[in-house]
């Protein structure tokens, strides 16, 4: 088996996608001939002809509009908005139609898309190029929200949201990008979207990260009997694996690096709150950035959740 | 050093039948006696259509309904044009464009009745459902004509909207995006002049609609909105030139929203009696009437038979409607993923 980085692995499933399905097409700023800013998308325009991967206008909305025209027509668009702040031009597409139509029209038409996008802080670029607005997307009825946390898990999702009949956003974590290696098969496997994976075992406390704060959360928690989940899909999330995890440990740490106030960690012990209330031993925590706009590379240590931040939590609660 | 001229150009506006019922027998489309005459069936059957539904909205029987009145010609003889192959995007005033691609009667009054199953286009037909938000669909057009070309289908896609939609953002932006493609897509604007209460000058400076098509390197057209044949005719080129792959059309259609925004709407705070009695007397079916009159195929007792058949496939219609059983309240989850969550699955068990 290969060991690949995150930008291999996305690679190798858009092209074993695309050669499996000529369904699936490509559209996005950059994607084509310079492979994309982050060159995840490198060497398929060669490989399929710039039909199937379009290089597009500077236009997110249209992007995203052509891509659920081209979905209800009956193809496998994959639109890439650059980077997560540029969604919110294309907000309304994805809210008002993408999300809608299925039910809209009865099952008439669907609206089969995986949007990818660049999600996430630490990797010292311009404003609105290292967003975590995930809840606002899983606040939409009929959309999906998936977020890799390493390349293993980045091929096996996307292979299934390729081959979902609903609208997927795909959430890549930047700073994963390159950060990590894992052995990843070449052959084809899919991890269901909906299913989250047990990253490490404990029964003393439960620790729920997704994207690149699951990395952060595994180094923080070397010391601690912490049962670990690494989300995947934040919508619809895993509540039975959250839950099943709860019960046993007693306790509930959520951490991601988005602003606290209605976050997806908000949701999640929400729902800890109503299942399994009288399992809990402690308050559910959350370890989150601070209510403020993502700021710039020099004040990013203080806003993204650290290792002393995430130990913390796990005391406090461990000593309740 | 110099300075030179980059571009210039003319924008044309087209007229075949003028407000006489005279035409202008060389623009005047190839069309039969027959087709001519059920253009005038179909352009009745809208306007019967549009009276029933804001009277069954005035007597609690409809939900917020808005009006067609006045532009049957630019939706009927467009949609005329047509064939079911092709792909339509309407926004939510196109009824006329609907009745004459044979959309069920009962299934369009059923969406104004507030029945979402009415938006299940029968299989058929390549309509997308009613889009409310304005503009926002135009963009699915271009993406439905970069799949048609990617599968070598010979269909064409048409888009309609309004004159108010031209002052968004994805008008500019899958305008942009068709020209750079170069593809076989056809932007219907509906000019009525009004979006709610704003008038066309408070929507844009240009002296037309029809030259912002050529910012995006395509043909821009305006058609006389109120003559069947002249958007008949411009519809039909556009085709041609849309299935050739010659690339994107945009026609404008200058009509007249003879009736209120909705029927939630008052256009009588916003303009004047003179201005609407104006324009009444444009009425397009007047017009096609006096053509007709003229050729001898059309009389007041002929106008009445059209007019009362017209009346007795809306009250059939209207019967079939109101005959629907309510939606089920299953309906609220089913189809809003292939599969539902299982908290969506939970919260159906238990309503």
């Amino acid at each position: 088996m290969a060991q690949l980085n995150m930008v291999q692995a996305i690679n190798q499933a858009l092209g074993d996608e695309m050669a499996r399905d000529d369904r699936v097409m490509l559209l996005g700023e950059d994607i084509g001939k310079d492979g994309g800013v982050f060159r995840v998308t490198e060497g398929l325009q060669e490989r399929f002809g710039s039909e199937r991967v379009l290089d597009t206008p500077l236009s997110e909305s249209a992007i995203m509009g052509a891509a659920i025209g081209m979905a209800a027509y009956g193809l496998r668009p994959v639109p890439e908005i650059q980077f997560m702040g540029f969604t919110y031009s294309a907000f309304e597409q994805l809210f008002a139609h993408a999300a809608r139509l299925r039910s809209r029209s009865r099952g008439r038409y669907s609206c089969p898309m995986v949007v990818r996008t660049p999600y996430g802080g630490g990797i010292k670029a311009p404003e609105l190029h290292e967003e975590s607005t995930e809840a606002m997307f899983c606040h939409i009825p009929g959309l999906k929200v998936v977020v890799p946390s390493g390349p293993y898990a980045a091929k096996g999702l996307l292979l299934a949201a390729l081959r979902d009949p609903d609208p997927v956003l795909f959430l890549e974590p930047t700073r994963l990008y390159r950060l990590l290696r894992e052995e990843v098969p070449e052959g084809d496997y899919v991890l269901e979207l909906g299913r989250a994976r047990v990253a490490r075992s404990g029964a003393a406390v439960t620790v729920i990260a997704w994207g690149s704060m699951l990395e952060r959360v595994l180094k923080s928690v070397e010391e601690y009997d912490a049962d670990v989940i690494d989300l995947l899909t934040l919508s619809p999330f895993d509540i039975e694996t959250v839950l099943g995890s709860v019960k046993k440990t007693g306790r509930a740490v959520i951490v991601h690096e988005a602003v606290k106030s209605c976050g997806v960690g908000a949701e999640i012990a929400a729902t800890i709150a109503e299942e399994a209330m009288l399992h809990l031993r402690a308050p559910i925590l959350r370890v989150t950035a601070p209510d403020v706009p993502v700021p710039l590379a020099k004040l990013m240590d203080h806003y993204l959740p650290t290792a002393e931040r995430i130990r913390a939590a796990l005391d406090e609660v461990l000593q309740y | 050093m110099s300075e030179e001229i980059l571009a210039t150009f003319e924008v044309r506006r087209l007229t075949v039948l003028n407000e006489n019922g005279d035409t202008d027998e060389t623009l005047m489309p190839e069309l039969t006696d027959a087709e001519i005459w059920r253009m005038y069936e179909l352009m009745v059957l809208a306007r019967s259509f549009d009276e029933r539904a804001v009277a069954l909205q005035r007597e609690g029987r409809l939900g917020t309904y808005p009006p067609i009145r006045g532009q049957e010609a630019a939706q009927v003889g467009s949609a005329f044009a047509l064939s079911w192959a092709d792909w339509v995007f309407p926004s939510f005033r196109e009824m006329g464009a609907h009745l004459t691609l044979g959309y069920p009667i009962p299934q369009l009054l059923q969406y104004w009745s507030g029945d979402e199953r009415a938006q299940k286009v029968p299989p058929h037909l390549n309509i997308f459902p009613f889009c409310v938000a304005v503009g926002s669909q135009i963009p699915h057009a271009v993406g439905a004509a970069l799949a048609a070309r990617y599968r070598r289908d010979p269909a064409a896609v048409v888009v309609y909207f309004g004159d108010g939609a031209t002052s968004k953002g994805d008008f500019h932006e899958a305008m942009n995006m068709a020209g750079v493609y170069g593809l076989p897509v056809l932007f219907i604007c509906q000019n009525n002049q009004w979006a709610i209460s704003v008038p066309l000058k408070g929507q844009t400076a240009s002296a037309s609609l029809a030259q912002k098509a050529i910012a995006y390197g395509f043909q821009g057209v305006q058609v006389d909105g109120n003559d069947i044949f002249a958007v008949y005719r411009a519809t039909q080129q556009a085709l041609a030139k849309a299935r050739s792959g010659s690339g994107p059309t945009f026609i404008e259609c200058l009509t007249y929203r003879m009736a209120d925004h909705t029927t939630a709407d008052d256009a009588g705070r916003y303009r004047s009696p003179e201005e609407v009695a104006l324009w009444n007397g444009r009425d397009p079916i007047l017009r096609l009437e006096r053509f007709l009159a003229a050729r001898g195929s059309w009389s007041e007792d002929k106008g009445r038979e059209v007019r009362s058949q017209a009346t007795g496939i809306i009250d059939k219609g209207v019967g079939e409607m109101e005959a629907m059983p309510p939606p089920e309240v299953a309906e609220l989850f089913d189809g809003t993923l292939a599969t539902l969550t299982p908290r969506q699955a939970g919260q159906r068990k238990v309503r």
